[in-house]
């Protein structure tokens, strides 16, 4: 029924476009969206790929008069290349853009801007915002926030917690500046150590270990990142630790959430980070183009504390994050 | 050197013997130095659980490390080891999940999976190492950019896998597969007794077998063995086959562990592979190196780590620092011969 809609609306955007076409030359100007993301090298970046290709698959069928162009870059110098080869080959003329770095891509991106290319701007923003046209982002200081009040919340404002960090960037120093903020404000609350493992698996299983070699006494842990959860999960497992009584990851992975939905003892909730942005911002983008409008200059994707009622909406089983 | 026979590279051997030594002993002051070091700073590292857990962590590395050994002293490298263990993890979850819907409408005995999961992983493993050997050696190609080459392409098809994103096991074979890493044999866990075997074994064909001598003679000069009548392809080859199976040995011990396979399973094991046989005494140009450094070398990087992990002294920030400069230490405590 679904795909039917679908069908009946293309075939009548295609109609609505080719009546345009004859009665106007400036609006058979199709619209050509570049979007220029990292290559998925964990499991977020995996997310992001995978809806960014969602959104081309989605958006393409719906309106024939769009072409989106999904690059994926490891580096930034590489992804800066990218933008050159999509503003003079594939000729776009709106770009989404999930930079690899904020500093080194921002003089790229102002280049593409000069060109007449309309620039939404997805999570790590740029130095200097007026490379940009819009922004969109996810909620970096609820990410810390909210996993913070939630522990202070489970743990009667009294506790010994031990953190993990991802890697030394802008993104999370706010989470950790976020969490730690109010953490202190429970002065029965401390947090014994926080120690990088970048946003992985395996480091994540290593330092976990050796927190529960050093702490006799856990009662809970932020991993602040689904992936790192793993990790820890498996190193407390190994140890036979019964006295953590709260894991709490970050971002919503569909591990995570299924293991909320399922009742898991120490997994009760998760904050919200959804790749899903990228998708998000790549259909408000083509949307707003293809009628010739603007986005609001900042929108900020929430993020929510994810619980046993709520966890159906954040499950994606297909998403490979 | 003259074109010497096989004997006469061993009892030169023995007559260096005493430098030897000295040479060897190196890398051991640093990891007693380490220890103490540790000890000092928080006691609970010198207990026997964290022992028990810095060696088990060990042993995907120091496996790896033993294979690297014989590929360095041949005058080899191998630059692709991380992408092979994840693109073999990642295949053997792949196979065993699809195995356990069932094949053509029979259901399979978990442990056949399993088994039928570690084949593949040891036949994939000496597939890639023997396809690296005759690309070195018939295709002429410097073994650097073989590797380089095969490290994107398994991580790649890793990638393509699982779709960016994680491939994991089957609850009820993790069940099942989780003691091969997590239990123990006589109080030592499994991954460290397999670690031992494997270091043993790797010492035993180095300094006591034909083929071992082979390998150091090609590595201190390919020239000179080939009038030796050596054949030196066969021996390079073959050295890249046990790195290979040494591979998907430290591989099905990886698996049970997280029981999944992501795009960043084995980022950067080259480099701590390689690094550890560097530190443990290899020199990397090749001709001569031992397999017992080789595993000093893989524990006392791990060391490092699990210090780190358990003080904070040192601004988190900092961390490769301290192993850097710790790195660099041990290696001017055993320059000595060069």
């Amino acid at each position: 029924m679904n795909k039917m809609l679908r069908a009946l609306g293309a075939l009548t955007l295609a109609a609505s476009a080719f009546a345009a076409v004859s009665s106007s030359a400036h609006a058979d100007e199709k619209v050509v969206l570049g979007v220029a993301i990292p290559t998925a090298d964990h499991g977020f970046t995996g997310g992001i790929v995978w809806w960014a290709n969602e959104a081309k698959k989605e958006l393409e069928k719906a309106h024939p008069d769009l072409k989106v162009i999904v690059k994926t870059a490891g580096t930034a110098p590489e992804q800066a290349n990218q933008l050159q080869d999509l503003v003079t080959v594939n000729k776009i003329n709106a770009l989404v853009i999930f930079p690899q770095e904020s500093a080194s891509l921002t003089q790229p991106v102002a280049q593409v801007k000069k060109k007449g290319v309309y620039v939404t701007v997805v999570d790590r923003g740029l130095t200097d915002t007026s490379a940009q046209d819009a922004y969109v982002a996810g909620d970096n200081t609820a990410f810390g926030k909210i996993p913070a009040e939630y522990l202070a919340k489970t743990l009667n404002g009294k506790g010994d917690i031990v953190a993990l960090r991802g890697i030394p960037t802008t993104l999370d120093n706010e989470r950790w500046t976020a969490f730690e903020g109010v953490i202190k404000q429970h002065p029965d609350m401390k947090i014994l150590d926080a120690k990088y493992a970048n946003w992985n698996r395996d480091p994540a299983f290593k330092v976990m270990q050796d927190y529960l070699t050093r702490f006799k006494h856990i009662d809970a842990v932020w991993a602040a990142d689904d992936d790192m959860m793993v990790g820890v999960l498996k190193a407390i497992d190994q140890a036979k630790r019964t006295d953590i009584k709260i894991v709490f990851g970050g971002a919503g992975s569909k591990e995570a959430v299924k293991r909320i939905m399922d009742g898991d003892k120490r997994v009760q909730a998760d904050v919200s980070y959804s790749p899903k942005f990228i998708y998000d911002a790549i259909k408000l983008t083509a949307e707003a183009r293809l009628k010739g409008d603007k986005l609001p200059p900042t929108t900020i994707i929430p993020s929510v504390l994810i619980t046993k009622d709520n966890a159906k909406q954040f499950y994606f089983p297909n998403s490979p994050f | 050197m003259r074109p010497a026979h096989t004997e006469d590279i061993g009892s030169e051997s023995r007559l260096s013997a005493a430098a030897r030594f000295l040479f060897g002993v190196g890398p051991l002051i640093g990891l007693i130095a380490l220890c103490i070091g540790g000890t000092l700073l928080n006691g609970d590292f010198a207990t026997l659980d964290n022992a028990m857990n810095v060696l088990t962590r060990t042993s995907f590395i120091g496996i790896i490390a033993v294979g690297m050994t014989f590929v360095i002293i041949s005058g080899g490298i191998d630059l692709s080891v991380g992408s092979m263990a994840a693109l073999i993890a990642g295949s053997m979850i792949y196979m065993m999940n699809a195995l356990m819907q069932g094949f053509h409408g029979h259901a399979v005995p978990p442990l056949l999976i399993i088994a039928l999961g570690v084949v593949l992983a040891l036949v994939l493993g000496a597939l890639f190492g023997f396809a690296h050997g005759v690309l070195v050696t018939k295709g002429r190609i410097e073994p650097f950019i073989v590797t380089l080459g095969t490290l994107g392409i398994f991580r790649a098809l890793l990638t393509w896998l699982a779709d960016g994103g994680a491939l994991t096991l089957d609850n009820s074979l993790v069940d099942l597969y989780g003691p091969v890493y997590y239990a123990s044999l006589f109080g030592v866990p499994v991954p460290i007794w397999i670690f031992l075997i494997v270091a043993a074994g790797g010492a035993l064909v180095l300094n006591r077998t034909v083929y071992g001598r082979h390998v150091q003679a090609i590595g201190s000069s390919e020239q000179v063995a080939r009038y030796a009548a050596i054949r030196v392809d066969r021996v390079k080859i073959v050295t890249y086959v046990l790195l290979g199976l040494c591979v998907a040995v430290a591989t099905i011990l990886y698996v049970p562990r997280l029981g999944s396979a992501t795009p960043t399973t084995g980022l950067l094991w080259e480099l701590e592979a390689i690094a550890s046989v560097v530190v443990g005494g290899t020199a990397l140009k090749g001709g001569e190196g031992r397999v017992i450094g080789t595993v000093i070398g893989a524990i006392l990087l791990s060391v490092i780590n699990n210090i780190l992990n358990l003080t904070s002294i040192i601004s988190v920030y900092l961390n490769a620092a301290v192993q850097g400069a710790v790195i660099i230490l041990v290696a001017v405590l055993q320059r000595g011969r060069r």
